[in-house]
C-alpha cells in the first residue's frame, strides 16, 4: 500500500479503511484542528446537495458527515428535523445517498466522509446489502445515534469487519466506569458530545469542553471531534484549539433552510451561502491555534 | 427462540432486555447511563416489601382497585354464545388502565429521588393519569402531545393542565403521538439529571416494556382471582385491544403458561387493513427499530416510519410493544384488527345492552367479542378488558354518527 497507489485508486478497499486516519494525521502535521461539516443527504433536495457536497472540501471541510434522512430524528433540534423531512420530501432513499457518496467520490479521493443517521433505514435495508453498499460507495465511516455498545452487534461489529469505520458518540453522561465500554469498538475518531440535549441546542463552556477533551485522552489515542452547539467561526476556533476538530451541523443547515424561497424551494444563492458559511467556519479553524 | 423449546412463556426480557428478536436499547449514548439508572432501580424496587405495600397501598385507596370482574348477562344474552366478563379497569380513577403503570413508575422517580416528571401522550389518558400521580406527589409534570391530537382531544388537554401538567405540542413531524414521544425523549436527553419519564406503554427502551407490563398485570392478576371465584375455574378466552400493548399485556402476562387459556388482541383497523389507513403495526407493518426497541412498525420500504391512523387517537401508533411483536412471531396470541366502523357499532352495542360507554380503544376489543361470541359455547369463558371509559370520546363519535353537539 503507498501513497502513490491510494490516490490512483479511490476504491481501493485499505485506502478507504485508513482515509479517516490519514486526515486527523495530515491535521496533527499541520498542528491545527479539522473541521467537520454535516448536511442532510438530499437537502433541499438531490441535487442542491449534490452541488453543497461537491463545494465543501474546497472551502475547508476537513471531513464531511453526511446525514441519513429519517422521519423521526430524536437526538436532533429543530433544524435537522426539518432538513430531513425537507429532504424525505423531496425524494431522498437510501440508495439516493449513496449516489450522493459515490458521486462524490468520483471526484474527491482523499476527503473523509462519513455517514450519520439513526438505525432503522439501515436495518430496513438490510446491514450486509448497506455495509457493502456503502463501501462500494466510498464511505468511511458510520455514526448511529441510536446504537449504543450494548447493540454492537447489530451494525458496529459488522461494519468493524467490513472496514468500515463505526465513530461513537460520548456524552458528559458517559462516566469513567463506562467509557472503556464506549471506546471499546470506536474507530477513526471520538465525537464527543458536548452538551446533555439535542443539536442545535445550547453550547458547553470551553472549561468544560477542555476538560472533557483531555479525560477522553487519557482514555483513547483516538483523535477526539467536539458537535453540538458550535454556531459560529469563534465557537468553532474555540472548540479547534483544544480538540482534534470541531462538528458544525444545524448551523450549517440553517444556512440551507434560510435560502429557501416561499415554496420550499432552493434560490440561486443558498450553495454559495452555504460554502461561504463553510468557508468562514474553516478560517476560523485554520486560525484558532495561530 | 421456537415455540417447540419453551417451557414458559413468562421468562422474558433476556438480561438484554430482548423479547426473542425484539426489544433492546436503541438510545443515543446520553441516555444510556439513565436506562441502566431506572432499571437498577426498579430491579431493587420490586422486590422491596416497602415498595409493593406503597403501591398496593395507593392502587387500594387511591385508584379503586381492585376493578370488579363483570358478568355481562344482556349483552351475551344479545350476541348468543360465550359467556362475557368486562374487566372493568374504566373504573379507575382517571378512567382507564392507564394509572396502574403510572402509580408504579412515579413511586420508582421519587424513590430514584427525581423532581421533575414528563410523559407523551396521544388521546391525552396517559397524560392525565401522569398529570395526576405527578399532582399527588407535588411534582412538576410536563406533557407533550402532538399537536394534531391537542386539536381533537381538548377536554383531555383541560384536564391536564387543571391538574398542574404544562401540556407542550410536538410540532415536528406528524404531529402525533410518535412525535410527541420523539419530544419527550428530547426532553429527557436535555434534562437527565432530574428528570424522570414516565412512558405509558410496553414500549420504548429496556427496561420499560418489561416494567410498564409488570405494573400492569395486576389486571390479570385480579382477573384470575376473581374468575376463580366467580366460576370455580380459569378463563377460556382473553380479549384486549391493543395500541402500545399496556392493558393487553396486563391482562395476558399472568396466563401466558396456560394452555387452555386462548388470547386475542385486537388491533386498530382503521378504514380497513387494504387501504393502507391503519394503525396495525403487526398485521400491517414489518420489524425495525424506534423508540428505543426493535419490533413491528408501520414503515415504507425505506424504512421510514408511517403514521398510523385509527378512529381511536390512544391506538394509532405506528409501533407497538416488543413483547407482543415476539408472542406474535411465535403464536402464542392471535392478533387480529377491527375497522372504525365494527369499533362505533360495537360502542354503541355496549351502551345499549350494559349501560356502560367504553373508550373507542376497547370497543375494537368488543368488535371482536362481538364477531367471536356466537360461534363459541355458552360454556365458554370469555373476558374482555374495557380498559377505558368513553367519555373522552363522545365528540368524535357524534362527528361519525352525524350528530352537532
Amino acid at each position: 500500500m503507498t501513497t502513490a497507489a491510494d490516490t490512483a485508486n479511490p476504491h481501493d478497499t485499505e485506502t478507504r479503511t485508513f482515509r479517516l486516519a490519514r486526515r486527523f494525521a495530515k491535521l496533527k502535521a499541520e498542528a491545527r484542528g479539522g473541521l467537520v461539516t454535516f448536511i442532510t443527504a438530499g437537502d433541499p433536495d438531490h441535487e442542491t446537495s449534490r452541488a453543497i457536497l461537491k463545494g465543501l472540501p474546497a472551502a475547508g471541510a476537513d471531513v464531511i458527515e453526511l446525514g441519513m434522512p429519517f422521519t423521526d430524528p430524536m437526538a436532533d433540534g429543530p433544524a435537522i428535523q426539518a432538513s430531513s423531512l425537507r429532504a424525505l420530501a423531496n425524494g431522498a432513499r437510501m440508495t439516493r445517498t449513496l449516489e450522493l457518496v459515490r458521486d462524490f467520490r468520483a471526484m474527491d479521493a482523499d476527503t473523509p466522509l462519513v455517514l450519520m443517521g439513526y438505525y432503522n433505514p439501515i436495518y430496513s435495508y438490510g446491514v450486509d446489502r448497506f455495509l457493502a453498499d456503502a463501501k462500494a460507495a466510498g464511505v468511511d465511516g458510520l455514526i448511529v445515534v441510536d446504537l449504543p455498545p450494548e447493540e454492537d452487534e447489530e451494525l458496529c461489529l459488522p461494519a468493524l469487519a467490513a472496514g468500515v469505520n463505526f465513530i461513537r458518540l460520548t456524552t458528559p453522561t458517559t462516566d469513567d466506569r463506562r467509557l472503556p465500554a464506549v471506546l471499546a469498538n470506536t474507530s477513526g475518531f471520538v465525537y464527543y458530545v458536548s452538551i446533555t440535549g439535542i443539536t442545535g441546542a445550547g453550547s458547553a463552556s470551553a472549561t468544560a469542553v477542555t476538560a472533557a477533551v483531555e479525560r477522553l485522552k487519557r482514555h483513547t489515542d483516538l483523535p477526539i471531534a467536539v458537535g453540538f452547539g458550535i454556531t459560529t467561526p469563534e465557537g468553532a476556533a474555540d472548540v479547534a484549539r483544544v480538540a482534534d476538530a470541531a462538528v458544525v451541523g444545524s448551523a450549517i443547515v440553517r444556512q440551507v433552510e434560510a435560502h429557501l424561497d416561499a415554496d420550499g424551494r432552493p434560490t440561486p444563492g443558498l450553495v454559495p451561502a452555504v460554502l461561504d458559511f463553510v468557508r468562514a467556519l474553516a478560517q476560523g479553524v485554520r486560525a484558532a491555534r495561530g | 427462540m421456537s415455540q417447540s423449546t419453551l417451557n414458559t412463556y413468562r421468562s422474558g426480557p433476556d438480561e438484554r432486555g430482548h423479547f426473542g428478536i425484539h426489544g433492546g436499547r436503541f438510545v443515543a449514548e446520553t441516555l444510556m447511563p439513565l436506562i441502566l439508572e431506572v432499571e437498577k432501580a426498579y430491579r431493587e424496587a420490586k422486590d422491596d416489601p416497602a415498595f409493593k405495600a406503597e403501591l398496593a397501598y395507593y392502587l387500594n385507596h387511591y385508584v379503586g382497585r381492585p376493578s370488579p370482574l363483570y358478568f355481562a348477562e344482556r349483552l351475551t344474552a344479545e350476541l348468543g354464545g360465550a359467556k362475557i366478563y368486562f374487566k372493568r379497569d374504566e373504573l379507575n380513577h382517571t378512567g382507564a388502565h392507564k394509572i396502574n403503570n403510572c402509580m408504579g413508575q412515579i413511586l420508582l422517580a421519587k424513590r430514584m429521588g427525581k423532581r421533575r416528571i414528563i410523559a407523551e401522550t396521544g388521546a391525552g389518558q396517559h397524560g392525565v393519569a401522569t398529570a395526576t400521580v405527578a399532582a399527588l406527589f407535588g411534582l412538576p409534570c410536563t406533557i407533550y402531545m402532538g399537536e394534531v391530537d391537542i386539536a381533537r382531544q381538548q377536554p383531555n388537554v383541560f384536564r391536564m393542565k387543571l391538574l398542574g401538567a404544562e401540556v407542550k405540542p410536538a410540532l415536528s413531524g406528524s404531529r402525533t403521538l410518535k412525535d410527541a414521544m420523539n419530544e419527550a425523549l428530547r426532553d429527557w436527553v436535555t434534562n437527565v439529571d432530574d428528570t424522570f419519564y414516565i412512558i405509558g406503554t410496553v414500549a420504548g427502551p429496556h427496561p420499560y416494556p418489561m416494567m410498564v407490563r409488570d405494573f400492569q398485570s395486576i389486571i390479570g392478576e385480579e382477573v384470575r382471582e376473581q374468575m376463580m371465584q366467580a366460576e370455580g375455574r380459569l378463563p377460556d378466552m382473553l380479549v384486549a385491544c391493543i395500541g402500545g400493548g399496556s392493558n393487553a399485556m396486563g391482562l395476558f402476562h399472568p396466563f401466558l403458561d396456560e394452555p387452555s387459556v386462548s388470547m386475542v388482541a385486537v388491533e386498530a383497523g382503521g378504514y380497513g387493513i387494504e387501504t393502507g389507513q391503519h394503525a396495525a403495526s403487526l398485521t400491517g407493518g414489518r420489524p425495525g427499530v424506534l423508540h428505543g426497541n426493535r419490533t413491528y412498525l408501520l414503515q415504507d420500504d425505506d424504512g421510514q416510519i408511517i403514521e398510523g391512523h385509527s378512529i381511536s387517537a390512544g391506538l394509532d401508533y405506528p409501533g407497538i410493544g416488543p413483547e407482543h411483536s415476539w408472542l406474535f412471531d411465535v403464536k402464542r396470541v392471535d392478533y387480529v384488527s377491527a375497522t372504525d366502523f365494527e369499533a362505533l357499532d360495537a360502542f354503541k352495542l355496549c351502551a345499549r345492552t350494559e349501560g356502560i360507554l367504553p373508550a373507542l380503544e376497547p370497543a375494537h376489543a368488543l368488535a371482536e367479542v362481538a364477531k367471536r361470541a356466537p360461534t363459541l359455547s355458552r360454556d365458554t369463558l370469555l373476558v374482555m378488558n374495557l380498559c377505558g371509559r368513553g367519555d373522552k370520546d363522545i365528540f368524535t363519535v357524534a362527528k361519525h354518527l352525524g350528530v352537532e353537539l
